[in-house]
């Protein structure tokens, strides 16, 4: 019965695809109740080299380290000429300072103020810095630089080194500070 | 025969030529099923005679606006010949507001719901990236059954759907929060447009690659060099989220997304992430940059709200409006959007005194929902001072706020969904003003 609908095509797609390719009917209409067998397999390669993203579980953050000292010069080499000597003087995003602000008139949005998880700046730094070389930096400059800008914000000390398990442990002071807007555990219809 | 100047009698006698010649073609054609090789021959040369005339216009047409070519009597002197990809006219000047990383759409030059491609807003993190359609690719993986790559052809092979939906960014008329800083609507409002756009439902996309039940959030990523990330939660966009290719007719705009971007109709603008080559399923969101320290709306008490998805109800008189000076006296039709993220816009309100007195203003069709809604009311100006204000309400019954009401919910450093009602001040000479009332 399967073979006569679609013939060894039919039967190839099921056993290259495990799933059933869609139904024909006299009128030449397709009849959609499953997949349409369009597209291909990923393959493993594929989705690690884009598979860029770094979750608050510490999912996605590669092997490699980085001091607050190697940070400070990652900083000035890379950083500095959009951010300001410090993080503090911009022009571009100031990075450091501004914690209590954020209830006053005049609220400083920081690293150190305002992000809830110190797992973002790998992702961000990673996927979009510096501007004019995104995706560049090597994961000891990434982890080195986040050391260099939690250390300044007063986050962790100047003798910590930041890795993959260390950089999830770490409590951003604004942790608790946002409100979702949204349900977050939002099941499927 | 190129070097010669624009014959006009030569010209009009080639055109009666080509007429006649086409009419006869045409009836071979329909008799013999194919052009005669010898008609081919004549029509190529006929081209390239008329071609040759216009390719050394006396006037370039760029300056035609601008000089005596434009002809004072345009009846008496053949026009322009067919081109491939056309062209506004010459006299037009509508253009967008720019800044190197968005620019802003002249919706005071507009008519209709529809934004033209070329005037809608643009918005990116690290510029508008060239992509190769024949290279690109969309993966999808995370938690579902089969990870897989979709080319754009794939993506254009699957049931197509299409449907007008306005974008519009969060941080529109966010310079409104504090003093009126800006005077126009382009630069007040801008940052919203509407266009018709073609894709596949993203839910077609899930059941492909088998979705797991276990999933809820969607993370979106751009090709560009900003690789734009958003968390989407899945439930409530899966029946109306869309995998786009075309915008109002023809292929996707660079600066929208070239060759695919997201729709979430309704939702802030960021979320529709553009240069789409990656949806990576989880069961939480991931906690991106731009859904953490951007496009988080910061409370009085230091809080902030996160995920502040749904575009609120908003509208703005369009005409007349800031900057803007009105020269006749009589009949003015004020004319406006309104649009909401959440469905349907189904009343517009005017006010010609700051707001004490409010009248109806007539919708026009089509109202569609996650759409810009055109409005109009009729109006006398007689050189009088008058607060002009609109305010509209949407399906939900949501009424768009005045300004203080907003402010006195959210405060002034909320930064993005500015969304109260706009006040434009005319003065006794016609000059239009943004004014906070």
């Amino acid at each position: 019965m399967f073979m006569s609908k679609f013939g060894v095509f039919g039967l190839l797609m099921v056993m290259a695809w495990g799933f059933p390719v869609p139904t024909v009917g006299m009128t030449g209409e397709a009849d959609f109740t499953d997949e349409y067998g369009i597209g291909r397999p990923a393959e493993d390669h594929e989705i690690q080299a884009w598979n860029i993203d770094v979750a608050p579980t510490g999912q996605g953050l590669p092997p490699g380290q980085g001091t607050v000292e190697q940070g400070g010069e990652v900083y000035a080499e890379k950083c500095a000429v959009c951010h300001g000597p410090t993080g503090v003087e911009g022009p571009e995003t100031i990075l450091v300072g501004g914690r209590g602000s954020l209830g006053s008139a005049e609220p400083l949005k920081t690293v150190g103020s305002y992000w809830p998880f110190a797992t973002t700046l790998y992702d961000y730094i990673y996927r979009a810095m510096p501007l004019t070389a995104p995706q560049s930096l090597s994961s000891d400059e990434v982890y080195s630089v986040i050391a260099w800008l939690l250390n300044r914000n007063g986050v962790i000390p100047e003798e910590a080194v930041i890795d993959a398990t260390s950089l999830v442990e770490i409590h951003m002071p604004n942790r608790d500070g946002f409100v979702p807007e949204i349900q977050l555990d939002h099941p499927l219809p | 025969m190129s070097k010669h100047p624009l014959d006009v009698h030569m010209v009009r006698s080639l055109f009666r030529s080509l007429a006649r010649f086409l009419r006869i073609s045409a009836v071979e054609n329909e008799a013999s099923g194919i052009l005669p090789m010898v008609s081919r021959r004549v029509l190529l040369k006929l081209g390239a005679v008329l071609l040759g005339a216009w390719a050394t216009p006396p006037v370039s047409r760029s300056s035609a606006a601008d000089s005596d070519a434009v002809p004072e009597d345009p009846t008496r002197v053949p026009g322009q010949l067919a081109s491939p990809y056309g062209v506004r006219a010459t006299f037009e000047r509508a253009s967008r507001l720019i800044k190197p990383q968005h620019s802003r759409t002249p919706l005071h030059q507009l008519h209709g719901i529809v934004t033209p491609s070329a005037l809608h807003f643009e918005r990116h993190h690290n510029g508008v990236p060239l992509i190769n359609p024949a290279r690109h690719r969309l993966l999808i993986h995370g938690l579902v059954d089969r990870p897989m790559v979709f080319t754009v052809d794939d993506i254009k092979r699957f049931p197509s759907v299409s449907r007008l939906a306005f974008i519009e960014c969060s941080g529109n008329s966010g310079s409104e929060w504090k003093e009126p800083g800006k005077d126009t609507v382009q630069d007040i409002h801008g940052l919203t447009s509407t266009s018709e756009w073609t894709g596949v439902p993203l839910a077609v996309l899930l059941r492909e690659v088998g979705m797991k039940p276990e999933a809820r959030w969607m993370l979106a990523e751009g090709g560009d060099a900003a690789a734009l990330t958003r968390s989407i939660p899945i439930a409530p966009m899966l029946d109306q989220a869309l995998v786009c290719y075309a915008q109002n007719g023809e292929a996707l705009r660079p600066e929208q997304g070239y060759p695919l971007r997201l729709l979430l109709p309704g939702w802030e603008g960021n979320t529709n992430i553009k240069w789409l080559r990656r949806l990576k399923l989880g069961a939480a969101p991931f906690m991106t940059r731009e859904e953490t320290a951007r496009y988080t709306d910061l409370m009085p008490d230091g809080t902030a709200r996160q995920f502040t998805l749904e575009m609120e109800a908003k509208s703005v008189i369009t005409s007349p409006s800031g900057g803007e000076r009105i020269r006749e006296r009589g009949f003015l039709e004020i004319r406006g959007l309104a649009w909401s993220g959440r469905g349907r816009v189904t009343a517009v309100e005017v006010s010609v005194d700051g707001g004490k007195h409010w009248a109806a203003a007539e919708l026009q069709d089509p109202v569609l929902p996650m759409c810009h809604t055109r409005f109009r009311y009729p109006w006398r100006w007689e050189g009088q001072a008058a607060i002009i204000q609109s305010r509209c309400t949407d399906e939900t019954g949501y009424v768009q706020p005045t300004r203080r009401a907003l402010i006195r919910e959210r405060g002034t450093n909320s930064s993005y969904h500015y969304h109260a009602i706009q006040s434009w001040r005319i003065m006794p000479d016609g000059t239009v003003h943004n004014v906070h009332v």
